[in-house]
């Protein structure tokens, strides 16, 4: 196999091989529950797991172009949409488990939980603005939006994995470790790319204007 | 190891008590590690014998006792109490020991004295070295709190020693504050003037108060108290006040009020 140039058949293998890997932390989560091996608070520990999981994979999307840049194994980007919607479906699970086997839809409690504990807030919020890009992840949506305004909503999961992080660390009691951790890996995924980006508005400065009339996507301020 | 005889209290609740599995592995020991699950993994590093807790300050005869001498003070009873965390998880624990009091009482307060402090083990050798509290753990109480018959000084549970995740081989249970106040694996008691400072208070006064009475009605700043999971079941209860000791522990807090003294 050309690493750099997998053909379509093998990319479609590993889209599912990616996927398939993807669902174990699911299923041991499920099997857990039902064997009742996740200790003595299972919902907290699902609560914990999806949440965590939410997290592994909001990173995790926003690692593929970084990645691809440096190894320069563009295919990558063929499997950001399906690892996104990974996330979208681990934080459904958490947001589930909390109203359902958490609070068992006692919609007092869970609206005052959203309006008055500040992580709850951040939590939802992160929610709510997923919803809109898993709505627009498809073809369909991007062709219907026009390729820059689809990327313009799309970049809002920058903020999304910024309030996810927030949301984590307002939660813990008094250990932040974990949450310190993966506030690094998501300042560094945000970093690398700020660090490109001025890279690219040096180098646009430095070759100076345009020397044809027609689109041009630029980045200058 | 088993602890015998042991003497029925009225103070037990007859309700179901929690599996023992679960009473045992599910701890909060910060000094051991902050999941769940960490002071079961590493609790067993720490040496529960010989085992010595000096009682001082301001009393008559400060002194320092061993197990053995702690345990011939008094009968040892098993109470069956409710444990609340501040987490908003519950248990049903039956402990064995005997009222704090007796203790208190073998070494004579001084009329000064208005608090009790616990100072609990810290070793940096089997424990944690992060900050994560100022080390040692440091609990107190209003002095008549800790002279309350319910203020129990414990030494084992489910009719055996404690394991040492759950606060081997001494610990204080006050079953009607959160659980945090009730300090795990104590060497040393101070009896003082002043309220003592404590760590989960140092640490965030604004979220965790001296008395932690626990209150239905007064939420954690980042969360409601109002109901809680009882482990081993599904579905929440809602949380009653002072736990559901209201009965024997309200009249200490006469004319407070429990919004400030949280």
């Amino acid at each position: 196999m050309n690493l750099h140039a997998p053909t379509p058949f093998q990319l479609a293998a590993l889209k599912v091989l990616v996927l398939a890997l993807c669902l174990v932390p699911a299923a041991l989560l499920a099997h857990g529950w039902f064997a009742g091996t996740l200790g003595a608070n299972p919902i907290e520990t699902l609560q914990r797991g999806t949440g965590e999981w939410t997290l592994n994979m909001l990173l995790v999307t926003l690692a593929v172009t970084p990645l691809r840049r440096l190894t320069g194994l563009h295919w990558l980007q063929r499997l950001r949409r399906m690892l996104g919607l990974v996330a979208f479906a681990w934080a459904c699970a958490h947001l589930a488990n909390w109203a359902w086997l958490d609070l068992w839809f006692d919609w007092g409690a869970i609206a005052a939980d959203i309006l008055k504990r500040p992580y709850v807030t951040v939590g939802f919020a992160a929610f709510v603005l997923l919803l809109p890009l898993a709505a627009t992840s498809n073809a369909f949506a991007i062709r219907r939006l026009g390729g820059r305004r689809w990327q313009a909503l799309h970049r809002s999961v920058y903020a999304i994995a910024i309030l996810g992080v927030v949301h984590y660390w307002w939660l813990v009691k008094a250990d932040v470790l974990k949450p310190l951790i993966y506030a690094l890996v998501l300042a560094a995924l945000l970093g690398v790319r700020a660090w490109w980006r001025e890279l690219e508005r040096r180098r646009q400065i430095a070759a100076g204007a345009p020397q044809f009339k027609g689109k041009v996507i630029r980045i200058l301020r | 190891q088993r602890l015998a005889p042991l003497q029925p209290s009225a103070f037990s609740t007859d309700e179901a008590r929690t599996d023992v599995g679960h009473a045992t592995t599910y701890n909060n020991f910060y000094e051991f590690g902050t999941g769940k699950d960490d002071p079961l993994r590493n609790a067993h590093r720490m040496q529960v014998r010989p085992w010595t807790v000096r009682v001082e300050g301001l009393v008559n005869k400060p002194r320092s006792f061993d197990l053995d001498e702690l345990l011939r003070l008094a009968p040892l009873e098993e109470r069956i109490y409710r444990l609340r965390c501040v987490e908003g998880w519950s248990m049903v624990i039956p402990w064995a020991g005997f009222p704090l009091a007796a203790l208190l009482k073998a070494v004579e307060p001084q009329g000064s004295a208005k608090y009790v402090q616990f100072v609990t083990h810290y070793d940096a050798e089997i424990m944690t070295r992060r900050p994560v509290l100022i080390w040692p753990y440091t609990e107190g109480l209003r002095l008549d709190e800790a002279l309350h018959q319910m203020t129990l000084l414990t030494f084992g549970m489910y009719g055996e020693v404690l394991p040492h995740q759950n606060g081997a081989p001494v610990r204080v249970v006050v079953p009607w504050k959160y659980g945090f106040k009730s300090a795990k694996s104590i060497v040393a008691i101070r009896l003082v003037e002043e309220e003592p400072i404590t760590a989960w208070n140092r640490y965030a006064p604004q979220e965790y108060g001296f008395y932690s009475n626990v209150n239905p009605e007064v939420s954690h700043p980042r969360w409601s108290q109002a109901t809680e999971r009882r482990i081993g079941e599904l579905r929440r209860r809602p949380t009653l006040m002072f736990n559901g000791y209201a009965e024997q522990v309200a009249q200490l807090y006469q004319g407070m009020d429990l919004k400030k003294y949280y």
